[in-house]
């Protein structure tokens, strides 16, 4: 078992009267996607500009050990930011360069040689399947195509941990995938990434752990399925319709599930036994029902609820 | 367990050759607009030395200067020049950092790599510099080319108004550490510039000033400037370098201590 390469614990920031960040701790492991999860608001950008040094926490340590020697932040924060690659909220391109410029003006900024780094620009290009725009600039580029940019800069230092900071908010469902996809290679290259999504299905299926932030506090930790297993019942059946709300308070439908919520104009059962529910609904064939297997948006739900974030 | 870092924003500036690459950045985008902005930066001065060296100097004729008389575009010409170092350092240091630093994130950028703000700073605080002395040279080349000065003296004045450059710049970046939006630095040239270019014996010798006027005036950095620069014009030294270059150095130096300190201040959180 190899060290962890980042190791935050118990992460504290205030601003003013109100706690963005309590007592937050993780590790991520070589060659592990952690994600962060959370509401708008949550902590999740405060908690990553600690991790680069950017803001000062009022308590709590950030270590990284890459290359087998363990470094803390904010003191060491030159050694280690020449090991990361980070892609923050919003693009930081450079307007005035084309895209094999804003690559070369970046590798200079990690000292490296001119030489090194034109040779490195065909491969990110090619990786962030850009190569037909090198000349461009990226006001031309779409939006996933900036973020692409933006994650081949990050990368051209050849970085062992990227910090990525909702990478995909923005993008169409396409750019989206493509993005996945590239994510995917990069952990199969070995790797580790730190990721924040409001995408459940990204948390899903890139993520091997799961971290969950509401008001600043880390509410579960785990495996996306385990969260699954452990907070919620195996299944869902979700009824919409005319008159669909008037079954959230049916006493005979409530039995026959573990939990009922109401959101917007859809009820939502939880129950570990669809089968009786689905039966005793075809009672209702004006309603539309959906049974499916409980995901990390319900999780995601009911750990942090269903009111609007006004932060956001 | 936690050893939490509580340094001052006010700390000493810790710099390194760091800032190379970021000065590297705005020289390769200048180099794409260069021409253009040459044209934007010695045309305006140009301007008011022709109407007003030559269009007001028919009438002043000779200004009196200490012992000498002097022709007043040579007055003008060698005060102006410090006046355009002072007027570039602090359009690059104000407008175009902003944009780097707020608008464009640049910088945000540009410290998720291995770099110090601290270097940054620095790198911006020089590329002013850079561009204060690009302007000037400029300039100087067409006032020898109109044959205001053929001092040799002038490969003296070179370096000083690059330094006049440092000290400017050096002052705009505080005003960019607190700005909030372009129109903050209207505020700067209105209140701080404009009426520096009147007080500091660029149009007319400090002498003509009320006494007490003329006892601030003597301090400011933009006298220390023309008084280091206009003796050079004429082929003579300064009368009191030491104090001049002093000045320049205390401006230079404090304010890039307390823009750095404001400018750590604003990213701090």
């Amino acid at each position: 078992m190899s060290a962890s390469l980042i190791e935050v614990s118990h992460l504290r920031k205030r601003y003013g009267e109100s706690v963005v960040v309590d007592d937050v701790s993780f590790l991520i492991a070589p060659g592990e996607c952690l994600g962060v999860i959370g509401p708008n608001g949550a902590g999740k950008t405060t908690t990553i500009r600690m991790a680069l040094g950017l803001a000062t926490p009022d308590a709590g340590e950030v270590a990284y050990t890459l290359d087998g020697t363990r470094r803390t932040m904010p003191t060491d924060a030159l050694a280690i930011k020449a090991r990361l690659g980070v892609v923050s909220q919003f693009d930081t391109l450079d307007p005035d360069f084309n895209l094999a410029e804003n690559l070369l003006v970046y590798g200079r900024y990690f000292g490296m040689k001119d030489a090194a780094i034109r040779a490195r620009i065909p491969q990110l290009l090619e990786f962030a399947a850009l190569t037909h725009k090198a000349e461009a600039k990226p006001g031309e580029l779409s939006g996933g195509m900036k973020r692409r940019l933006s994650l081949a800069r990050a990368l051209v230092n050849d970085p062992q941990l990227l910090l990525l900071d909702e990478p995909t908010t923005g993008l169409d469902p396409q750019a989206r995938h493509l993005m996945w996809e590239r994510l995917q290679l990069l952990l199969q290259q070995g790797k580790s990434i730190l990721l924040t999504t409001h995408f459940m299905d990204e948390a899903e299926r890139l993520c091997h752990r799961l971290l969950v932030l509401d008001h600043g506090r880390k509410i579960a930790e785990g495996k996306p399925r385990d969260l699954i297993a452990e907070h919620l019942e195996p299944d869902v059946v979700e009824v919409y319709g005319v008159g669909a709300l008037a079954l959230a308070t049916d006493a005979a439908l409530a039995a026959l599930a573990a939990r009922v919520e109401v959101s917007g104009e859809t009820v939502f059962f939880y129950t570990a036994q669809a089968r009786p529910l689905l039966t005793a609904l075809e009672a209702h064939p004006q309603l539309r029902t959906l049974h499916r297997p409980a995901n990390l948006e319900d999780l995601f739900l009911k750990l942090t609820g269903r009111q609007i974030r006004e932060e956001g | 367990m936690s050893q939490v870092s509580t340094a001052s924003v006010w700390a000493a500036p810790r710099l390194s050759m760091r800032w190379w690459p970021v000065f590297l950045r705005n020289l390769l985008v200048w180099r794409k607009l260069a021409i253009p902005s040459l044209v934007g930066n010695i045309a305006e001065p140009l301007m008011w030395l022709v109407a007003f060296g030559y269009g007001l100097g028919a009438l002043v004729g000779q200004v009196q200067l200490g012992d000498q008389k002097v022709p007043y575009i040579l007055f003008l010409a060698s005060g102006s020049i410090c006046m355009s170092a002072m007027n570039a350092a602090s359009f690059e240091a104000l407008y175009s950092a902003f944009s780097r630093m707020h608008v464009q994130k640049t910088w945000d950028g540009i410290l998720n790599a291995p770099v110090r703000l601290d270097d940054v700073v620095l790198a911006e605080m020089l590329w002013a510099a850079f561009k204060a002395l690009f302007t000037v040279t400029a300039i100087l080349g067409v006032m020898l080319a109109l044959g205001i000065s053929h001092s040799p003296k002038l490969l003296v004045a070179w370096p000083v108004l690059l330094f006049v450059g440092i000290t400017f710049s050096c002052i705009a970046l505080i005003f960019n550490a607190l700005a909030k939006g372009y129109d903050f630095f209207t505020y700067y040239f209105t209140l701080f510039l404009t009426p520096m270019m009147f007080l500091s014996g660029i149009f007319f010798p400090r002498e003509q000033l009320p006494p007490l006027v003329r006892a601030v005036a003597d301090w400011l950095p933009l006298s220390a400037a023309v008084e280091l620069v206009r003796p050079l014009f004429m082929d003579r030294w300064p009368d009191q370098p030491v104090r001049h270059l002093v000045v320049l150095i205390a401006f230079a130096g404090v304010s890039f201590w307390l823009a750095l300190a404001l400018t750590r201040k604003r990213f701090r959180n």
